[in-house]
């Protein structure tokens, strides 16, 4: 806590026309004792040369609840002290000069039940392209049960996906076609079945696949659901493939949804982009016509990853969980795209249990309750392969759906063949991590042992026994030093 | 064909001392046991026939008592398939935590997929195991045909 006497000190009216500082209004209050129904928000704030780092995070709560750049006396027409959002805590961050980390209270009544959109108008809507910060990153919240019970979350949830899909004890495996863009309908269809025939649970539409000339999306359900069935039956197992209904519109994301249902698909996609309101449309369409829907994160790293500016991903995670998706992408720790392991884990502690206690090692700032709000299956995509299945496990646990794309088409036997390499891979692990063997320490030599049974498996460790993605991670805790994983 | 329902449907068939190992995994998270067999393996038919009860709160030690289960389940019904369950009666799970199938028929003949032209292109699929032609209970008969 480093209190500015300078500011403090300068009593004057609160009500005198002008410009008073935000934590002489009331918006900065270290004796202010959060209450269980308060949202709070745990904000990274750099706040530019010469500004008084309290006063920047009063700032922040200012514009982010009632405030605006001078007094007005129509404030008085309020209970002005319960709609001013309060930060209560303002601490430096360790080994990072300038920034510091600032909790803030808002009152329940500040925000709309059950709405993400107006939630996320308050917490971010204006304050982070506020002039006396230099850099402004939305780190996590607490949303209390309070709220949380204003949302019904997944549609289905883990239990209900896995109960639906009658898939347990595994993680799930998936597949994205590719390439990602040009493949006629009927090609694309192919890649379909041969990745589910092989033994893929999922296959699914990359996020930028929607409704291109090349291939429009009624055509590319119509083959996908062939690919699909044709599979089942030669399975006996239940498979789907995640049909984007991404679109321009609402009224045309309906559209494709319910041609989806229409054709007997269990699963659909949408991406990030749709924006929230969209999002939280689909999910209870979702609810309602008992497909699972999952959440592509297009876009998310335009402001998730820099750690001194934006909104974290597990706030997004958050938000995602309440306005309710049955599947959303979270990293891979060892894969191709940015996640520091310490990170990750917070991620998928967020998505899948019910109580997530305070742990800064992982980025967690608040104990957040979900309140038997359903479970997210986190997916696990980019850059990973079947040499990596005890890496895996042993960083994202069970409840996961590992998305293989390169990893299952670009098999050198073929596509159907590089789905049973992971999924003898993956039954393999989970089958020596039941029976007590140290998996992660003995994982080359449990695969290398299953692939004397399976020459698909021994192909993909053979084509991909080297690759790995070391790089050093952006966006790692702070208030722990954890070496980035190869 | 070979139906790759259950966890372990992709490795060669579980021997029994395979068997009691997951089942000790099972047992040392205080997962109940049950055994369930049928002669209807339609990816969608989530109820098959139970073989007695769940056994509730074995220590353990006594993987034996469920695999005997198993054994005269097998012996019951060697023309069917076997699954053994463990089921995770904790508070946000209430569901099973693994199932994977111990026993199948010798001979599985696989799924037909029906498929119904309709309007615009579009297609009714639907699986249909050929066993079902023959009734309940003279299915997967020893020398692989339906009865």
């Amino acid at each position: 806590m480093n209190p500015t006497s300078a500011v403090i000190a300068q009593k004057r009216d609160r009500w005198a026309s002008g410009v008073t500082p935000y934590a002489e209004m009331g918006y900065f209050n270290a004796d202010y004792e959060p209450k269980d129904t308060d949202i709070l928000a745990a904000f990274r704030i750099t706040p530019q040369p010469g500004v008084d780092a309290i006063e920047a995070a009063a700032a922040v709560a200012g514009e982010s609840s009632t405030a605006t750049w001078t007094v007005v006396w129509t404030d008085r027409l309020t209970a002005h002290e319960t709609y001013q959002a309060k930060a209560y805590d303002v601490s430096p961050v360790p080994g990072r000069e300038g920034e510091y980390i600032a909790k803030i209270a808002y009152d329940l009544d500040l925000f709309e039940e059950g709405s993400i959109a107006n939630l996320t108008s308050s917490i971010i809507g204006n304050v982070f392209g506020f002039k006396a910060l230099k850099a402004l990153r939305l780190e996590d919240m607490r949303i209390p049960p309070h709220y949380v019970k204003t949302f019904q979350g997944p549609p289905h949830g883990i239990v209900m996906e896995r109960e639906y899909l009658d898939k347990f004890g595994r993680p799930l495996l998936g597949a994205t076609v590719k390439p990602k863009l040009g493949l006629s309908a009927k090609n694309y269809g192919r890649v379909v079945y041969e990745a589910l025939r092989g033994g893929l649970d999922f296959t699914k539409d990359d996020e930028n696949i929607n409704s291109q000339p090349f291939m429009r999306w009624r055509d590319r359900y119509l083959y996908s659901i062939e690919g699909v069935n044709r599979a089942m039956a030669q399975a006996g197992e239940i498979k789907g493939h995640y049909m984007n209904v991404t679109a321009a519109t609402m009224e045309e994301m309906y559209e494709r949804a319910e041609f989806a249902k229409e054709l007997g698909s269990v699963i659909i996609m949408m991406d990030l982009t749709v924006g929230y309101t969209a999002m939280q449309s689909m999910s209870k369409w979702a609810r309602r016509n008992g497909l699972i829907l999952h959440l592509h994160r297009a876009g998310h790293g335009t402001y998730t990853r820099q750690k001194n500016h934006g909104v974290s991903f597990r706030v997004i995670a958050k938000w995602c969980r309440l306005l309710g998706v049955d599947h959303l992408h979270a990293g891979t720790v060892v894969g191709k795209l940015e996640g520091d392991p310490a990170m990750i884990k917070g991620y998928y502690d967020t998505l899948r249990l019910n109580y997530v206690p305070e742990n800064l090692e992982n980025g967690i700032f608040f104990d957040q309750d979900w309140a038997s709000l359903p479970a997210v299956m986190p997916v696990a995509s980019g850059g990973i392969h079947a040499g990596q299945m005890h890496q895996l496990l042993r960083y994202l646990g069970e409840d996961v759906i590992l998305q293989f794309g390169g990893g299952t088409i670009g098999h050198p036997m073929g596509i159907a063949a590089g789905a049973t390499a992971n999924r003898v891979a993956v039954e393999a692990m989970i089958q020596a991590r039941n029976e007590g063997r140290d998996y992660y320490m003995e994982g080359p030599d449990i695969l290398a042992k299953a692939a004397k049974g399976c020459p698909e498996l021994n192909a993909a460790l053979q084509v991909w026994k080297d690759v790995t993605f070391d790089f050093q991670s952006t966006d790692t805790p702070d208030y722990v030093v954890t070496p980035t994983i190869a | 064909m070979r139906v790759t329902q259950g966890t372990f449907s992709f490795l060669p068939d579980l021997t029994d001392d395979q068997i009691a190992a997951q089942i000790r995994y099972a047992l040392e998270h205080g997962w109940a046991m049950s055994v369930e067999h049928t002669d209807d393996p339609h990816p969608r038919s989530p109820y098959w026939d139970m073989w007695g009860t769940p056994l509730f709160d074995l220590p353990v030690e006594q993987t034996d008592v469920v695999l005997r289960e198993v054994r005269a389940c097998r012996e019951a019904h060697p023309g069917e398939y076997i699954k053994l369950i463990a089921y995770d009666s904790s508070k946000g799970r209430q569901t099973t935590a693994l199932s994977f199938i111990v026993h199948r028929p010798a001979h599985e003949p696989g799924f037909r997929l029906d498929r119904t032209e309709s309007h615009d292109r579009v297609q009714r699929y639907a699986l249909h195991p050929y066993a079902a032609d023959a009734p309940h209970g003279s299915r997967y008969r020893q020398n692989g045909t339906a009865a």
